[in-house]
């Protein structure tokens, strides 16, 4: 890539041509502040002003993030003047910011705040009206305080760019301007499909997800037999909430500190994972045989499910049946489980810890609750709210020793289900149980990397027992919609697809960590690339370390389907293990 | 939601299909239904987003931005004062208070009967006449507070 010459604060640097005056810096160890500038560019509006600098060539202060770099040109960015204009923006910000630091959830990671540290804003400096707010608690998954909000546009992009359905948007203009759902809806009644993105990428605490941490501290009080159960991928990113490198497998730490919060039994999300390839596969193999529904499409992501009621609800009878993983875990626990244990299910409330917030509304769906009126799980933490319970407990995550899982009943766990994480892992798990039955002998090599990777769509085909199996594998819902459009047209080459809401998979889920270059000093400058593989690597390294690798092996599950389920699709095991969609979900009602 | 007619799903179809070719089409589609209808409401907004592919939040967006697109139906005399800086100087916003007094509306509202309703527009550019207030397209200059009842009755007048 060609060069070219600029100077910083005088000092000579030689730079990629093309850059902006913001990546510039940053290649060259400056780190301007910055609210609007997202991820390389994925969000550059140039509207927080917040990066403004002094560069030779341009007429005033230019915004650093929009601005491009040329040879020759001088970039002052402590010059009196520059100082006291980005001050200015952040006081400016600030002026019309509700500012409760102190209880709000974000303030460990405001990147609003840091600037105002970084700047040095002075409280209180420009008073004035305030925009009128909008605070939106209507979905159990995400909360919208436009009280909050610096109208950066990150979360407007991010929704479109991962999703194409773009359900934010700015509205109104000038002081009255807010982002919002058309017609200022709360997510509930709007086409949202609760993933959290937009949460991930917000600057300030104006999109969170909704807290369960009360209604845990409440069961806990009422003396309920309260359990936990963990995703796969939250043992991948948990770490990052105690300054832990991005991709550290925290499994051990997270099962000790779980215990020392109080949960009478931790248990692993994996044991259902398993549960869910043999009940998925079995589906599958039926279909194939009976000339049913095909392609078949997973159904563990709940923002997916969202995505296909909404966009699609003419094609649901492609998803599989299965409920997804937690849901089948709080399903046996409250019957299979409570039985050998003998405890009242009544008495007993899962939760569950998920890198995801739209798990927090799957755990609402009228259609997961059991015949005696519970529901399968009974509130959902995400990563980061985990995080803080265990800070707000005293406990010191990183000083724990490594613990197990407890060890009744539903325990044993296979490398098929802890890749069930990232994209193409559920996919990868079906294939290494669908090749040992239909092949009648195990796989080889293993690992089938042909479904791994992070493009947006992958596909690959195999014979396995003489059927021609062809998949496809897609994270990020404009990715989704590729093969959606196919199969509403007739022409999905597929017998299986893979689809996770989120893109790049669980790991990259909106409950997860948030991933801030400015709160990671010791990470690389290319960060946000990694990151993903980072965590992904979390979860095939365990999968390597494991002793079993593939979900019918896992002896606990072939003992519940022996003591208790039958066989995988039996009449119980649909009863417990699966579920139904809706097919006219209105978008906006 | 309310459902569209017929009718009217098919005139908005083709409306879009008019600029299906445009790099940009969304300011001409939602100027054309804006002419066409007097208002673009959110089932219209949910066909065109369909149409053309740009989502509902960034139609809306577009529509709340631009003070000549509305949400709402409007009356049968949409009267614009302008309150520009030369109206406004002289004296603009009385003569839009006077409006609002006798009709009992806010600005941006229709009255019940749906005859009336009152806009405060940017700058006409027609300051060489300020205070000016346009009333479906016909521009009344110099207006002072004194008119406004007379041109109320004249257009009610004019509605019998």
């Amino acid at each position: 890539m060609a060069k070219v010459n600029i100077k910083i604060e005088g000092i000579p640097y030689q730079v990629d041509e093309g850059l902006t005056i913001l990546e510039a810096c940053k290649q060259c160890g400056y780190t301007i502040p910055t609210l609007c500038s997202f991820n390389h560019g994925e969000c550059n509006l140039g509207s927080c002003r917040v990066c403004l600098v002094e560069a030779t060539g341009a007429r005033g202060l230019v915004a650093s993030c929009v601005y491009p770099i040329n040879e020759g040109m001088e970039i002052t960015i402590s010059s009196p003047k520059a100082v006291a204009a980005r001050r200015a923006s952040v006081e400016l910000l600030l002026s019309n910011h509700n500012r409760n630091c102190q209880e709000c959830a974000k303030n460990e990671c405001c990147e609003l705040l840091h600037v105002a540290h970084i700047t040095g804003a002075r409280e209180n400096h420009f008073e004035g009206a305030k925009t009128e707010t909008t605070l939106d608690e209507l979905t159990p998954a995400i909360v919208r305080d436009t009280s909050k909000c610096v109208l950066c546009g990150r979360c407007v992009a991010r929704c479109k760019n991962a999703h194409g359905i773009g359900v934010l948007g700015f509205e109104n203009r000038g002081f009255k301007a807010i982002v919002a759902p058309a017609e200022n809806r709360s997510f509930l009644n709007s086409p949202c499909i609760q993933c959290g993105q937009c949460v991930a990428v917000c600057p300030t605490g104006a999109l969170m997800e909704k807290s369960e941490i009360e209604k845990i501290d409440a069961a806990m009080a009422a003396g309920k037999y309260v359990v936990v159960q963990t995703a796969p991928a939250v043992r991948a990113a948990l770490g990052e909430e105690f300054g832990m490198p991005i991709g550290t497998p925290v499994t051990g730490k997270m099962a000790a500190a779980l215990r020392r919060l109080g949960f009478k039994k931790v248990f692993d999300t994996d044991f259902a994972a398993d549960l869910t390839i043999m009940e998925e596969a079995t589906e599958l193999l039926e279909r194939v045989k009976t000339n049913g529904v095909l392609p078949m499409i997973t159904s563990c992501s709940p923002g997916w499910i969202n995505y296909c009621e909404y966009y699609y609800g003419d094609q649901v009878d492609h998803l599989s049946s299965c409920k997804s993983p937690h849901e089948m875990m709080g399903a046996i626990l409250k019957s299979y489980y409570a039985e050998k244990v003998g405890v009242d299910p009544k008495d007993m409330f899962v939760v569950s810890i998920m890198p995801c917030t739209a798990k927090k509304f799957e755990e609402q769906r009228p259609q997961l609750v059991n015949k005696d009126g519970l529901r399968d799980v009974d509130a959902v933490l995400t990563t980061r709210e985990l995080g803080r319970l265990i800070k707000r407990s005293g406990i010191e995550f990183t000083k724990l020793p490594d613990e197990d899982f407890d060890t009744d009943l539903v325990h044993d766990t296979t490398g098929a289900a802890h890749i069930f994480g990232v994209t193409g892992g559920v996919m990868e798990a079906a294939l290494r149980t669908a090749y040992f039955v239909l092949e009648g002998k195990e796989y080889g090599p293993i690992e089938f990397h042909e479904v791994r990777g992070f493009e947006g769509i992958r596909e690959a085909e195999f014979t396995l027992g003489g059927i021609n199996i062809k998949v496809a594998v897609a994270s990020a819902m404009k990715n989704a919609k590729v093969l959606m459009d196919q199969i509403r047209e007739g022409k999905s080459p597929y017998t299986f697809i893979e689809i996770m809401g989120c893109p790049g998979g669980c790991i990259n889920g909106g409950g997860q960590p948030y991933v801030r270059s400015v709160f990671l000093p010791n990470e690389d400058i290319d960060i946000y690339e990694t990151y993903q593989q980072k965590r992904a690597n979390a979860l095939y390294s365990e999968d390597e370390r494991a002793v079993l690798r593939q979900s019918h092996k896992n002896e606990q599950v072939q003992a519940l389907y022996a003591e208790f389920l039958g066989e995988p699709n039996s009449h119980k095991a649909h009863e417990l293990l699966h579920t139904t969609y809706s097919k006219d979900r209105v978008k906006f009602d | 939601m309310a459902r569209l007619s017929e009718t009217a799903e098919a005139q908005i179809i083709s409306i879009c299909e008019r600029y299906k070719d445009e790099k940009t089409p969304l300011m001409m589609i939602l100027s054309d239904i804006q002419k066409e209808y007097g208002y673009i409401p959110l089932e219209v907004q949910e066909l065109v987003s369909e149409k053309t592919g740009i989502s509902v939040a960034e139609i809306y967006g577009v529509v709340t931005f631009y003070s000549f697109f509305s949400l709402q139906p409007k009356g049968k005399y949409v009267i614009g004062c302008c309150l520009g800086t030369a109206c406004y100087v002289k004296g603009a916003q009385q003569v839009i208070d006077k409006f609002s007094d006798i009709l009992k509306i806010a600005p941006g509202q229709t009255t019940e009967d749906g005859l009336f309703t009152l806009d405060a527009l940017r700058c006409l550019g027609a300051c060489g006449i300020a205070p000016a207030v346009s009333i479906n397209g016909k521009v009344y200059p110099k207006v002072s507070v004194d008119q406004v009842q007379g041109i109320i009755d004249s257009l009610k007048e004019g509605a019998k």
